[in-house]
């Protein structure tokens, strides 16, 4: 048994005791950043990016994905408790979760988020094992023209998925595609919009990006309505669903794990979506859709199973690809690549213990969280009375020493301020930041491959359209653009997004 | 009929995305586009901003036919100290060190909140500084001064 033996690689390789003390540390600050509102994953991995350039790969991106899934966690405790959304993707589960706490049911709420969220979590993590090899293998055959149709399509997913009009979300990742390209030209050691500036020689930091758009544009953004956060935090009392609601439980999370971890797979996707459309299917298919929005435990275990297998399928476009499918995974290329480790169908057989030791910890952290979680809530709903003023500044030290220290030089510091501004910008304009920063990702890469395909053309766009894989690729970028215009699709999309902000 | 910006954010959106674009392709112009075949260092540039000139005049042009909602109030002074402050810090942080980058950052960009008060600024200042002193300078090793050369030689 292949799967067995990599498991175990990946148990040996997980359960070091460094490995766990990371894991630990990971999914803790997740679920520290999940539960404060106004730090997002993206910002915080961003932050601790240059802290990990001293720990072995495996470690570093343990941690760092501890942080990513931890924050699904801890999210969904400021939701159902004080109907705040730490994190986006649990904006659906304080409808019916605070709804809960409002009837005295605070503790069965968060225990049923947690259940299942433990629960998807081992599964997706399953799946990924199983899935990623195969995925791994068809990726080997990719050549160029594949690899730039693949990234087409999922730029276009990005749209797809970001929220707003459709014609800003292209143009932000056109824009993110332009900034991606200012650097020393590979090909023609050309140097392209650095005005001469040594420190851009190299390209612009995508770390320093990341903290300027999500990390200080946000801060700016929190800024601009700054009132009283509701301090009543509901009692938790009894923590155990009881045998009734087991039974109403049982559906949801299985049919959320199944749907959050195809949605997490698609490029764009990940926990937000899988969370969502949990939700409306459950409301749809329920006996009890009257009582949605008022309560219903099934309104809590079916978005919380989802966002958290979509938030670990994410990571196979990711590791069987090394093409990424959100902001975070972005980082996470960007912390292999930092590591010396080029991301892409090659990691899983040059790097196995990387490979299968992350999967692992994946499972491991999960149980951590169901630990830190439980017992502790309470600690976790302390931590809400901290006020935002206090916070903010301590986030931007964090920030801008983060960002110093990536080269130690105070230019990318000054950069990071130019972003700052520009996300808040872009954030008054609705314009979604996350298909810019993946298109910033993906320009470099999106130009080499398309370089090399009409090399290999002779100059021949038709290339794209000779390779099945690529022209199927291409067709499905297409129809996912086609499909926003339709007015039935905005209308849903528009729902889901509306209690975003 | 008149002539009517319907949605500002639109107009806004579509004149920045103009301005990026014409922006870029200005600098591109020095590179050389190549042929398909062989690629030059402008071919990418070049050809995503004019697709990006293309979404800017798009959108540009919608905020006229298709109404949208306001942008609503700039948080002014948010902006203004945050920015500033990162700006601060990034002068302070070589020549200054720490101690006063940290402080400098702190205070100024908390000052952009309406409940700030100097007595709860200057604490968070201290003890971020002692923080970011004993845990990236001496704990990380990230090379940043306590005190910079304003201070010492």
């Amino acid at each position: 048994m292949d799967i067995l033996s990599n498991l175990a690689l990946g148990f040996q390789t997980a359960a070091t005791p460094l490995n766990l003390g990371y894991c630990l540390i990971g999914v803790f600050l997740g679920t520290l950043i999940g539960v404060l509102p106004g730090l997002g994953p993206v910002a915080t991995i961003a932050m601790l990016l240059p802290a990990t350039f001293g720990l072995p790969p495996v470690t570093a991106l343990i941690m760092l994905s501890g942080i990513y899934y931890g924050a699904q966690y801890g999210g969904s405790t400021t939701a159902i408790l004080i109907n705040l959304p730490g994190e986006s993707s649990s904006v659906i589960t304080a409808l019916d979760g605070y709804a809960m706490a409002r009837k005295g049911r605070a503790g069965v709420a968060l225990a049923t988020a947690a259940i299942g969220s433990f629960f998807a979590g081992t599964v997706a993590t399953l799946l990924l094992a199983l899935a990623a090899p195969p995925l791994a293998q068809v990726a080997l055959k990719f050549g160029p023209p594949e690899y730039f149709s693949l990234m087409v399509l999922g730029l276009s997913a990005s749209v797809v998925l970001a929220h707003g009009s459709l014609l800003r979300a292209l143009g932000m990742i056109v824009l993110g595609l332009l900034l991606g390209v200012v650097g020393t030209d590979a090909n023609s050691a050309v140097q392209r919009f650095t005005f001469n500036i040594p420190e851009l020689a190299d390209g612009i930091g995508f770390v320093t990006v990341a903290m300027g758009l999500f990390g200080v544009g946000e801060i700016i953004r929190n800024l601009e309505n700054e009132s009283d956060r509701s301090v009543f935090v509901s009692k938790v009392s009894s923590l155990m669903p009881s045998r009734e609601d087991w039974k109403r439980i049982v559906g949801p999370i299985l049919r959320g794990t199944a749907l959050g971890a195809a949605l997490g797979i698609l490029p764009g996707g990940g926990a937000m979506l899988s969370s969502f459309a949990a939700y409306s299917v459950e409301k749809r298919i329920s006996r009890r859709s009257s009582e949605f929005g008022k309560g219903a435990i099934e309104g809590v275990a079916a978005p919380e199973s989802a966002n958290n297998a979509g938030a670990q399928t994410s990571f196979i476009p990711m590791l069987t690809l090394g093409i990424p499918s959100n902001p975070v995974m972005a980082l996470m290329i960007g912390a292999l690549i930092i590591q010396g480790i080029q991301p892409g169908p090659a990691v899983m057989t040059q790097q196995p213990a990387l490979f299968w030791g992350l999967i692992v910890s994946m499972w491991i952290g999960n149980f951590f969280l169901i630990l830190l979680n439980l017992p502790l809530v309470g600690m976790w709903a302390k931590m809400l009375t901290i006020p935002y003023h206090v916070l903010f500044p301590g986030i931007m030290v964090f920030c801008a020493i983060g960002v110093f220290s990536l080269n130690n030089t105070s230019f990318d510091v000054y950069l990071m301020a130019l972003f700052g501004v520009l996300g808040y910008v872009f954030a008054k304009l609705k314009c979604e930041p996350a298909p810019m920063l993946l298109g910033f990702i993906l320009g470099p890469m999106m130009e080499e491959n398309l370089r090399r395909s009409l090399t290999l053309s002779r100059g021949d766009p038709l290339i794209f359209l000779r390779s099945p894989i690529s022209v199927s690729m291409l067709i499905i970028a297409f129809l996912a653009l086609l499909l926003v215009l339709l007015p039935s699709f905005r209308k849903t999309r528009e729902e889901a997004f509306v209690d975003e902000d | 009929m008149r002539l009517s910006v319907r949605n500002p954010t639109d107009f806004w959106s579509g004149l920045l995305f103009l301005t990026c674009a014409l922006a870029f392709l200005w600098i591109a112009r020095n590179y050389d586009f190549g042929s398909p075949l062989r690629m030059g260092p402008g071919f990418f540039p070049m050809t995503l901003s004019v697709v990006l000139a293309t979404i800017g005049l798009a959108t540009f042009l919608r905020s006229f036919a298709v109404t949208g909602e306001p942008i609503g109030g700039f948080a002014v002074k948010g902006l203004l100290f945050v920015t500033l402050g990162t700006l601060l810090f990034a002068v302070l942080i070589e020549r200054a060190g720490v101690v006063v980058a940290v402080s400098a950052i702190t205070l100024v960009s908390a000052y952009a909140s309406i409940k700030f008060t100097w007595k709860q600024g200057v604490i968070m200042a201290l003890l971020l500084s002692a923080f970011c002193a004993l845990v990236f300078v001496y704990g990380l090793g990230v090379p940043m001064p306590i005190l910079g050369n304003w201070f010492v030689d």
